[in-house]
């Protein structure tokens, strides 16, 4: 497709028939594409390290970056992208919706928990496309999805598998898994399990750390900690490598170098599965770094990279199909034409039986990348991608008519 | 002391009459270029380069080489003779890849981070235009006519078409995911582009009018995942009959008929092939392997493999001196 700016317009008045096809390829000449991207904040406990502290425009940087990213490319084929972000609390996340959906938005990015998510889906409904930036719950991808819904985010079955896989691949299959005693850690520790059974790993003992409330931070905490941990961690059955499932963020960066063994700590500590880290530089994310933090003024977390993602699925989606139709949009990236670099090495696309986008999850000590999954020698008769999360057969969605190009 | 001078005299004598031309690599981890010479295929010299060398090109008098050093933000200037550098010119943030004018200036320098192509002249050492493209820039070629540049962003998909006089953008074609890099014909009747995730070359006829896509070529070897067959340098014979396609980390070099723009074969080089340069008589094409530390070198007319040569960490672009 070549895009011109330019002289159309002389030549339709040679021909009818020409004219005709020249404006249907040109609908592109001032197509407006507006997006909205609705975070949804619960008030949740503060992180265990500072570090961790979010920041007010988590997510929203992502998804400014990602409307530039596609209003750079607009101006070549003369299309606007625009932005409206909302940042409300649960209760409100209703009536946020409904004034982005009054305004004529169907394009909503949306960062909340599953449940808000669902909910938020529901009443769309065939008037918005919603693409879920940051829940990572399964069964959004199964009994509980929904046709306008589609995934950036990766789901937890999706990273337990990732590190699962790196586990094995360095022949570590003896997992003592310590999990919290939050829903989304429960949920989380059956990821694991799930993934331990897929790849051949055996979870050889398990442990609730119970969230027993009080402050998260005191002075000199760590004191405790260092005679706490071991005690809780000791006679454990013999295993390679501690995995923590801790979404909650209770126990788990306590865990490295304060096991009663030595071992190794991964999952929601030590070596970490994530969709995005800041330390990633590998297929040319270094200048994707630094233009987000020119932006911004801070570095890229994962709930940023997947609202840059959203937009940039709206964005490529746009470009190749030069319609704004949300439905339309849909179809194009549900179809097998549909394919986005995402600075992993490999193109991202997405599930046509789910929705949700396979995509490589990196492996990380939040130091470097220390690998990136799916590893070598999983295979899978179409993607190795879909050696993460749920594969056509284990979903059990059935909203998704499948789109046959 | 003797015998060294008379085994060089003899091997003179033996050796075939193709003229030797001093071969530039830049090894992006080393921080340095080696130097091979094309007869033997010995590797003669190594010099550092500045942080992060990475495109690599020389003057048509051959009296300059260029290294886009992408750590120092700048491009270095070297003697091919004495490897002493020279001076730098300016590049903007992270220079990765650049083209010459075939006249020799200016140089037209993809800058990553800020989506500009930046127009320098290699005498004055001046900034000529910086021209606001796509989303990070990155191949970059000029018709051999000197009538246009074009630029290939990764984010935004597209090779733009810059006029040569006015830096106007003139035309933007959208080609597949992440174009890598811009190759034209010496009649500059055609563009080859590279898609390194979209896994394609997109052939733009660029004789005459409106450049449009003419054909896409795909790629595909039995036993590697198509994941990996991600095309990145091209480069194609003065007659056009032959065009070659480095693919990445599927470690092989495509060869494709220049008329029919179908595959011919696929050449089986080291691991994560990259750029390519040919000897200046076509005889030999080398091939930077960033994941085996080594250059491949090609016999282009058998279209075979003959060996491979040790260079250092992580080569990623190659140059040929002239005649």
């Amino acid at each position: 497709m070549s895009v011109t700016k330019g002289s159309h317009r002389i030549l339709c008045c040679g021909a009818l028939l020409f004219c005709l096809a020249a404006f249907s390829a040109n609908t592109a000449l001032a197509l407006e594409v507006r997006a909205a991207l609705l975070r949804v904040d619960t008030t949740g406990s503060l992180p265990i390290s500072r570090l961790d502290l979010p920041p007010e425009d988590l997510g929203i940087a992502g998804g400014r970056l990602g409307t530039e990213d596609n209003q750079t490319t607009g101006r070549f084929t003369d299309t606007t992208y625009t932005l409206e972000t909302r940042v409300v609390a649960p209760e409100a996340a209703v009536e946020a919706l409904d004034e982005l959906l009054g305004q004529g938005i169907g394009l909503v990015a949306v960062m909340a928990d599953g449940a808000t998510v669902a909910e938020l889906a529901r009443r769309a409904g065939e008037r918005a496309v919603i693409l879920n930036a940051s829940a990572p719950d399964d069964d959004l991808r199964s009994e509980a999805c929904a046709a306008n819904l589609l995934h950036v985010a990766p789901s937890r079955a999706m990273l337990a598998d990732a590190l699962v896989q790196f586990l094995v691949w360095k022949k570590w299959p003896r997992i003592f898994l310590i999990h919290g005693s939050h829903p989304a850690d429960l949920a989380l520790a059956e990821s694991y399990r799930r993934a331990a059974r897929k790849f051949g790993a055996k979870i050889v003992e398990e442990r609730v750390f119970e969230d027993t409330g009080g402050a998260r931070r005191t002075d000199s905490g760590h004191v405790l900690v260092q005679r706490q941990i071991p005690v809780f961690t000791q006679r454990a059955e013999d295993h390679d490598v501690v995995v923590a499932a801790d979404e909650s963020d209770v126990f788990a960066p306590y865990l490295p170098y304060h096991t009663w063994d030595p071992r190794p700590v991964a999952g929601s500590a030590g070596l970490t599965p994530v969709s995005w880290t800041w330390a990633h530089e590998a297929w040319g994310a270094t200048q994707f770094q630094r233009r987000f933090e020119k932006l911004n003024g801070r570095p890229m977390r994962p709930q940023d990279y997947q609202a840059w993602l959203a937009m940039r699925v709206i964005g490529e989606a746009v470009t190749r199909t030069g319609s704004n139709d949300p439905a339309r949009l849909r179809d194009y990236v549900l179809s097998d034409g549909f394919e986005l670099a995402a600075f992993k090495g490999q193109k991202v696309t997405f599930r046509p039986w789910n929705g949700q986008m396979r995509q490589p999850i990196l492996l990380t000590n939040l130091h470097l990348t220390v690998s990136v999954s799916p590893q070598d020698g999983f295979l899978h008769q179409t993607s190795p991608l879909d050696t993460l999360g749920l594969d056509r057969p284990e979903s059990g969605c059935t909203a998704f008519k499948e789109i046959r190009p | 002391m003797i015998r060294p001078g008379l085994l060089v005299l003899a091997s003179l004598l033996i050796a075939p009459p193709a003229l030797a031309n001093k071969v530039f690599v830049t090894n992006e981890r080393g921080n340095t270029v080696t130097v091979l010479d094309s007869a033997s295929w010995e590797v003669i010299g190594e010099f550092p380069a500045g942080n992060r060398p990475r495109g690599i090109t020389i003057s048509p008098d051959g009296k300059e080489l260029y290294v886009c050093a992408s750590d120092d933000d700048v491009v270095r200037v070297f003697d091919p003779h004495t490897y002493e550098e020279l001076h730098t010119l300016p590049s903007g943030p992270d220079p990765e890849l650049f083209v010459l004018h075939p006249s020799g200036n200016p140089l037209y320098i993809a800058n990553e981070d800020d989506n500009l192509v930046t127009v320098v002249d290699v005498k004055t050492r001046q900034v000529l235009a910086e021209v606001p493209v796509g989303v990070e820039p990155e191949g970059m070629a000029i018709r051999p006519d000197g009538q246009y540049i074009v630029n290939t962003s990764e984010t935004t998909n597209m090779a733009h078409f810059i006029d040569a006089e006015s830096y106007d953008i003139t035309h933007n074609v959208l080609v597949d995911q992440r174009p890598r890099y811009a190759e034209f014909t010496a009649d500059g009747s055609k563009l080859y582009v590279s898609a390194e995730i979209g896994g394609t070359v997109s052939v733009i006829d660029t004789a005459a009018g409106e450049p449009s896509i003419v054909h896409k070529i795909a790629f595909q070897v039995p036993g590697v995942l198509p994941e990996w067959l991600q095309p990145v340098g091209i480069r194609i014979t003065e007659d056009a009959s032959r065009v070659f396609v480095a693919l990445g980390p599927a470690n092989r070099v495509a060869v494709i008929d220049g008329k029919t723009d179908e595959v011919s074969d696929y050449l089986l080089v080291g691991q994560r092939v990259w750029q390519m340069a040919f000897t200046p008589d076509e005889a030999f094409l080398i091939t930077t392997n960033g994941n085996s530390n080594d250059v491949s070198i090609i016999d282009v007319k058998a279209e075979k493999v003959i060996r491979s040569v040790q260079v250092g960490e992580q080569p990623w672009g190659v140059v040929v001196a002239p005649e």
